[in-house]
């Protein structure tokens, strides 16, 4: 019957002991090891969260580099073409002017020319009028009374001959 | 410590009781040689006489011991072993034991307090200051007729054993506690490694469910409880000191711890607990049996916490010591035998010591968790 008959010694020594250990141990050991473990499990979580956020913030990052990088791309090809473009017209204006130019000196040119064989033309009438005078004086000096009447005769049929070539 | 040589044995006895001596004193040689001696000093001489020290009436007594101890009674060592004692038995079997004493603390209304080591009871021989062992180890009056109560405080084989669990509980934890402060945010290291994991188990699988939001506030005394009961479960089986003891197993000690979570669950109960008890969702006709199952209930979880850790530490020891009994028991019919069960003995006590060594941690973590489920009923908010 000792056995199941609790002994008030056993009791006593046990409250006291209990009591004691229940204070230190939650003083000095469960305390403490229960907050740093908190510690520890929050520091982990943090940095897990921190990692994430990290992460998240690197895919960003790439995805405002990709974007970055195609929207570079698309200016440089629109440039490129903006640039060919440009040329395109530069040359293709400088061919127009070239073009007009040279027309304006063709035209300017030919308009010389006609001038100028107009009034060579002129000039070889004279001559040839004056030429053909004299030779008609010559041939005619002394057959020809009336000199006038002879130059009116030739200038008129000169004048025949010329629109004749002309025509 | 006392070795006295006043009894005879008989040599089938002796056989035994040197391989019992043996198993016990592994790390005691010289003892052995001392008491294998003895023994063959007892064997020549038939009748010995009382050694000096003894009185009396330890003489008379011893006699009266001599008769019981013809045989060899296993069922009385076991009980010695696993009750509580005023000495810490070492090795060696009645009067050729070697023990530690142990200080006796008594109160009585007629001395008032008297202190003195049970060194001088002479295992049971001697009376002193009037008081005197009785055959289950209890101190009683040395004059029978007297009555009067005696208050036994004495810090007994069990307060010892306590004692040191307590302050090996106590030690390891604070230095856990200080190397923790020292290495915050790092990883535990060494033993920590093995204590951390229990107490994540117990906040992450016992407190924290049963217990819920408010876990937190139980922490401190779950741990202590459990550590405490698994600390002293692990000492029990150690077989020689410091260890050997059967505190956990001692039912004072459990109702102690069943009281503290009695007291914890009465007053952390709140107002859905108390309702369930005084006044439960049943017609009011039915609260005259109702309450007194309820009030019942609210004793009785106490109560079998008490019963069941104590009941599970005591029959490991009694299971323990009964296999090695065994040897003794065949060893008394014939030596040959003996020594024959021996081997199987020991094989059976091996297991056994394994599977209490799964029960050391089974009963502390089935107490916590129990106590744990209590404290959970008793915080629970029903809405």
């Amino acid at each position: 019957m000792q056995l199941v008959t609790p002994a008030i010694g056993l009791v006593f020594w046990m409250l006291v002991t209990f009591s004691i250990l229940l204070f230190i141990l939650k003083k000095f050991a469960w305390g403490p090891i229960l907050g740093s473990i908190k510690d520890r499990e929050d520091s982990i979580n943090q940095s897990l969260s921190q990692a994430e956020q990290a992460r998240n913030e690197m895919a960003k990052l790439q995805g405002e580099n990709e974007q970055l990088l195609a929207q570079a791309r698309q200016e440089r090809d629109a440039m490129l073409k903006e640039a060919r473009e440009m040329k395109e017209k530069i040359v293709g204006d400088a061919k127009s002017v070239a073009e007009d130019e040279a027309k304006k000196i063709m035209s300017r040119a030919s308009d010389e020319i006609n001038k100028q064989k107009s009034a060579a033309m002129d000039e070889l009438k004279k001559e040839i009028a004056s030429f053909s005078v004299q030779i008609a004086e010559k041939l005619l000096a002394d057959t020809l009374a009336n000199n006038e009447a002879q130059q009116k005769l030739i200038s008129h049929h000169l004048n025949e001959l010329t629109q004749k070539a002309q025509a | 410590m006392q070795m006295s040589d006043n009894q005879c044995c008989n040599v089938s006895v002796r056989f035994g009781k040197l391989f019992f001596t043996l198993i016990f004193s592994l790390f005691f040689s010289q003892n052995v040689v001392a008491t294998s001696i003895e023994t063959t000093h007892d064997a020549s001489e038939s009748h010995v006489t009382s050694g000096s020290e003894s009185s009396e009436h330890g003489h008379g007594q011893a006699h009266d011991m001599h008769d019981e101890k013809e045989g060899f009674d296993p069922g009385k060592m076991i009980m010695e072993h696993i009750a509580d004692a005023h000495d810490w038995h070492l090795w060696g079997e009645g009067d050729h034991s070697v023990s530690i004493p142990l200080p006796v603390i008594l109160y009585t209304e007629e001395n008032g307090v008297s202190i003195f080591s049970s060194f001088n009871f002479h295992h049971g021989h001697a009376a002193y200051e009037g008081f005197k062992l009785n055959h289950e180890g209890v101190i009683a009056w040395e004059d029978e007729s007297n009555t009067a109560a005696i208050y036994d405080f004495s810090l007994t084989k069990n307060v010892v054993a306590m004692l040191i669990g307590s302050i090996f509980l106590m030690v390891l934890v604070v230095k856990m506690a200080r190397h923790y402060a020292k290495n915050t945010g790092k990883a535990p290291k060494g033993i920590y490694n093995l204590i951390e994991p229990l107490i994540l188990f117990l906040r992450d699988d016992i407190a924290r469910p049963t217990i819920g939001k408010r876990a937190d506030r139980y922490m401190h005394l779950l741990l202590s409880i459990f550590f405490f009961i698994f600390t002293l479960n692990l000492f029990g089986l150690i077989p020689v000191f410091p260890g050997g003891a059967n505190v956990t197993g001692n039912i004072s000690i459990t109702m102690v711890l069943a009281l503290v979570v009695f007291i914890t669950v009465t007053l952390s109960g709140n107002k859905y607990y108390w309702k369930h008890i005084f006044m439960p969702d049943v017609p009011v006709w039915m609260y005259i049996i109702i309450i007194p199952i309820e009030i019942l209930g609210v004793i009785l979880k106490p109560f079998v916490l008490m019963l069941r850790l104590f009941a599970n530490i005591t029959a490991g020891h009694i299971i323990i010591l009964g296999f090695f009994s065994l040897i003794f028991i065949f060893g008394n019919m014939n030596p040959g035998l003996g020594y024959a069960v021996s081997p199987l003995s020991v094989a059976f006590t091996l297991f056994m010591s394994l599977l209490e060594l799964l029960v050391a941690f089974l009963q502390a973590f089935v107490f916590t968790l129990l106590s744990s489920i209590y404290i959970g009923m008793a915080v629970e908010e029903h809405h």
